[in-house]
């Protein structure tokens, strides 16, 4: 007799728990076990007992947390399957940032896939997304709105060329998040035939040469020094989406403010940061991979964990599949990942 | 269609003028012709077509889309032509098709659709009847991609509303030779879209185009600021004074076509065609050559506030009621043409002559001179400006901001010539306000605090209270704003967005002398008032708080003014009543 998904698979306050493994999965509150899917710091968090994870992830959580993030910590070697407790897992590359994975879990003849954050768009900086067929999908819908349509991301690379050559006398200051996104804007620059220094904030210093150390080319990319800020007129100059409207662009020349994210996809939106040339590039699934996604798994039954929810749960209805909003509390709160507030409500200095 | 897009799509994030500028002219450098000329008519509003309404937009998406979907994204993105634009589903995207139709994929075994060029939507605009209309849209909405089914809609719909005035394009037109955007202006009127005469010319390709136009406009001469510390400078039997009128500065032109036909215009100070809001003053024209003046509503006999005026402004309508209620008048003050004979290189005192008798000969009261003030030393001006109807300005004192000091011997030049014509306006009102809120600027200043919203006190339910009366973002130095900004971030209670709301009440708070032009009731402001021109005119660090001004010091203000906005009303109502 096949398992019901929710013996496999439940919902606690610390975020989604295994019974039969006795694990929880990306957990917002430190844990026994915790199996965790990429190293985004709303989804790796430290202060967990044990962490099972890509060895790329447990890289990126220890150059986060440092090396003692976790009491113990176990690699999650991709496409192998492990037992734990009475469940099979499996982590496969859902392409999201590098070391990001799916988890499969199986037990009982029914197969539960958690996929986490995962874009089906290239990306020269992680391994691309691979189907897993399952019976129940946990899926996010972080664009889970029928206005989100990632375009092709070297024209948005393009734009941002084609502004530094406009505008040779002004420094182009890029907002992209520390882990991923950025060092893929680096990567897509350098697809592109850029090959001048790209500038780093000291805040994706770190991040940056791990990307390096794991054998990814971004060039030349000197951290900024306060002194040399006004020298760097043409310069690109990568920094947290945070540090694109505040005192630390100031010295820069006549900065043009771009943002890297899927949410540039909204005029509104870019405006109310300030932005002055979005660019559309984005680490999540936009509509079209999210509907399409579901279909080729072949679940029949999809939890949408965060994002844009309902659109999703309606679009599954409607074609037959039996889905639910998870409405999980805790991730993307950070601006580590692309959240952002609902429209219209407070985005803040730190968003 | 593509590159237009693209071009509009940054304009309208883009903040800077100059910056605008060079998108422009290097759209316009890479763009061959007929598309560039027929962006540059869209940007200048010189297309004739047809607009699409909204509702067609609305009735496409909702023929292909999910109801419930479409919901969702209208109510998230907030823009009916954005989200329009964001979810049309081109071929390949069903998954925002109705799930219970069970038509197959649109497009699927067809070949990729053609994507149009800005020529081919414009022409084809032009001659599309209204049925056909909707399935050209979908066929175009089709071939584009989100930016260009977002710029298709701005332009088929007439919002483009990038933020680019037909000026600002036809700078960049001149900018792509070594040509002044007055020369552009001046043979503008004879041009018609795409243009290829003109780029041919700027880009020394081709011959200057003849203007066609028998009443071209003339760059308009323009003043600088009268400082205190001029005075000392200048020699007061040198120049001559006029009064400075609170209206609107128009150039009218009048000469007769090839065909003998009288052609008469009006034109805005920057060369804009705006014959089409006043036709009552057109038909007043009665003379050929150009001459330069204020456009002022005079009511038997008197000149209204700039508030009347406004009435008149900007309506698309422009009715006999309108009219009727609001007379226009030109008070004029130079000539710069008469007939064919170019008097720009005359002295002032002498074309104030050739003006004054050309005025005679018009003899129509709607044409009207506007008077010299005598003076024979600055300190007799400064007491005419100080009160204009002690010398002779009478009920029409309150439309009027001053005064203008011209050289007697300037000769009429384009632009803003140094030493030849000085404004010396009347003192601002000042108000002494409480700053409430701060917001970030736009561009060069998108790091700081730059934009404050002030209020003043009013008894509220729970004693005094502060209420917001306006908003400025002007009129301090670069030091202050770096003072300004650095005591929003210090003083902020609450964030909204780009807005703080910074710390204030009775005890606490930053007062901002605010200097600002005239005021207007309004119901968009809470306070019930809007101001004119509003800017910092000094910080006053020392000032307490609670000794900022009240809503009643505006209320004064106000009730001075408002009650001639709308006479004919007023005696209808009051007929009613009796």
């Amino acid at each position: 007799m096949a398992l019901r998904s929710t013996d496999i698979l439940t919902q606690t306050p610390q975020g989604l728990y295994c019974p039969l493994g006795d694990f929880h999965i990306d957990p917002v509150r430190p844990v026994k076990r915790a199996l965790i899917t990429h190293g985004h710091s709303d989804h790796a968090r430290s202060g967990h007992r044990s962490v099972l994870a890509t060895r790329e992830t447990l890289l990126i959580m220890a150059v986060r947390y440092g090396a003692d993030f976790a009491s113990s910590t176990q690699e999650a070697p991709l496409g192998e399957s492990l037992r734990v407790g009475d469940v099979t897992v499996r982590f496969t590359p859902a392409g999201h940032v590098l070391g990001s994975a799916q988890i499969a879990i199986e037990a009982g003849g029914t197969r539960v896939v958690v996929s986490g954050d995962y874009k089906r768009a290239e990306d020269p900086t992680c391994l691309p997304y691979e189907l897993v067929p399952c019976d129940v999908f946990i899926t996010e819908a972080t664009f889970g709105l029928p206005v989100f349509r990632h375009p092709d991301t070297r024209a948005e690379v393009r734009k941002l060329l084609d502004s530094a050559a406009l505008f040779p006398e002004r420094s182009h200051i890029v907002g992209a998040y520390a882990l991923g996104k950025a060092q893929r804007v680096m990567a897509l620059l350098r697809e592109e035939g850029y090959d001048r220094p790209i500038y780093l904030h000291g805040a994706m210093e770190r991040l940056t040469e791990f990307y390096k150390s794991e054998g990814i080319p971004l060039g030349e990319t000197p951290k900024v020094v306060a002194s040399e800020r006004s020298k760097l007129a043409g310069a690109i100059v990568i920094c947290p989406p945070s540090s694109i409207q505040d005192l630390w662009s100031r010295r820069f020349p006549d900065p043009v403010t771009c943002f890297a994210s899927g949410w540039m996809r909204v005029r509104a939106r870019a405006r109310q940061k300030g932005v002055e040339l979005p660019l559309v590039i984005s680490d999540h699934s936009d509509w079209d991979d999210l509907c399409r996604t579901i279909r080729e798994t072949g679940a029949g039954e999809v939890w949408v964990t965060h994002g844009q929810e309902d659109a999703l749960v309606h679009w599954c209805t409607t074609h037959g599949i039996r889905a639910r909003p998870l409405h999980m509390l805790g991730y993307g709160d950070e601006g580590e990942t692309e959240e952002a507030p609902a429209p219209g409500a407070e985005a803040g200095d730190a968003a | 269609m593509n590159r237009f897009a693209a071009l509009l799509d940054r304009l309208g994030y883009e903040p800077r003028r100059n910056a605008k500028l060079r998108l422009l002219t290097d759209y316009f450098r890479h763009t061959p012709d007929p598309d560039r000329g027929y962006a540059l008519a869209a940007m200048t509003g010189a297309l004739m077509f047809k607009e699409a309404k909204p509702g067609l937009i609305r009735g496409l998406v909702e023929e292909r889309t999910d109801p419930e979907l479409f919901r969702m994204s209208y109510h998230y993105v907030g823009d009916l032509a954005e989200t329009a634009a964001l979810i049309w589903p081109a071929p390949g995207h069903e998954s925002v098709a109705p799930a219970s139709d069970d038509a197959p994929a649109i497009g699927h075994n067809n070949p990729p659709p053609h994507v149009p060029t800005l020529t081919e939507v414009i022409e084809t605009l032009a001659t599309t009847s209204k049925s056909d209309l909707p399935a050209r849209v979908a066929e175009w909405m089709d071939a584009l991609d989100e930016t260009g089914r977002w710029a298709l809609i701005k332009l088929i719909t007439r919002e483009l509303r990038v933020g680019v005035s037909a000026r600002l394009a036809k700078t960049a037109v001149a900018q792509l030779g070594e040509i002044e955007p007055d020369e552009v202006e001046l043979i503008w009127h004879g041009l018609e879209a795409p243009y290829e005469d003109l780029f041919a010319w700027v880009e020394g390709r081709g011959e200057r185009p003849e203007s066609g136009n028998p009443a071209p406009f003339r760059p308009s001469m323009l003043s600088h600021p009268l400082e205190d510390e001029d005075f000392a400078k200048l020699e007061a039997s040198e120049f001559l004074a006029e009064w400075k009128w609170d209206g609107i500065r128009l150039q009218a032109a009048a000469g007769h076509g090839s065909d003998g036909r009288p052609v008469k215009r009006i034109y805005s100070r920057t060369g804009e065609d705006v014959s089409r809001a006043f036709p009552d003053l057109v038909e007043a024209l009665d003379f050929e050559g150009a001459i330069d003046g204020e456009l002022l509503i005079v009511r038997e006999g008197r000149v209204q506030s700039f508030n009347v005026l406004q009435q008149r402004l900007n309506r698309k309508a422009v009715t006999p009621k309108l009219i009727a209620e609001f007379p226009a008048h030109l008070r004029v003050y130079d000539i710069l043409f008469e007939g064919e004979e170019d008097l720009r290189a005359l002295p002032f005192a002498e074309r104030r002559k050739r003006l004054e008798a050309l005025v005679a000969r018009i003899g129509d009261p709607r044409i009207e001179l506007s008077p010299m003030v005598p003076f024979a030393t600055w300190e007799e001006l400064a007491a005419a400006r100080a009160d204009p109807a002690s010398v002779g300005a009478g009920p029409d004192a309150d439309a009027i901001e001053g005064c203008m000091v011209k050289r007697a011997n300037s000769p009429y030049l384009p632009g803003r010539p140094k030493g030849y014509w000085y404004k010396w306006k009347r003192d601002p009102y000042l108000v002494d306000a409480v700053m409430m809120y701060g917001q970030r600027g736009h561009g060069k200043r998108s790091s700081f605090y730059s934009d404050y919203t002030f209020g003043v006190w009013r008894d509220g339910p729970n004693g005094e209270e502060l209420v917001p009366v306006g908003k400025a973002y002007h009129g301090f130095t670069d030091e202050e704003l770096v003072k300004l900004d650095r005591y929003v971030r210090n003083h902020t209670v609450n964030r909204f967005g780009p807005v703080r709301e910074v710390e204030y009440g009775r005890d606490r708070g930053l007062v901002l002398e605010v200097a600002f032009e005239g005021l207007q009731r309004s119901t968009r402001h809470k306070s019930g008032v809007a101001m004119r021109f509003p800017r910092i005119s000094r910080i006053r660090w020392d000032k307490p708080a609670a000794e900022a001004d009240r809503i009643e010091t505006l209320e004064k203000i106000l009730e001075r003014g408002e009650k001639e906005v709308y006479p004919l009303q007023d005696k209808a109502a009051k007929r009613q009543k009796g």
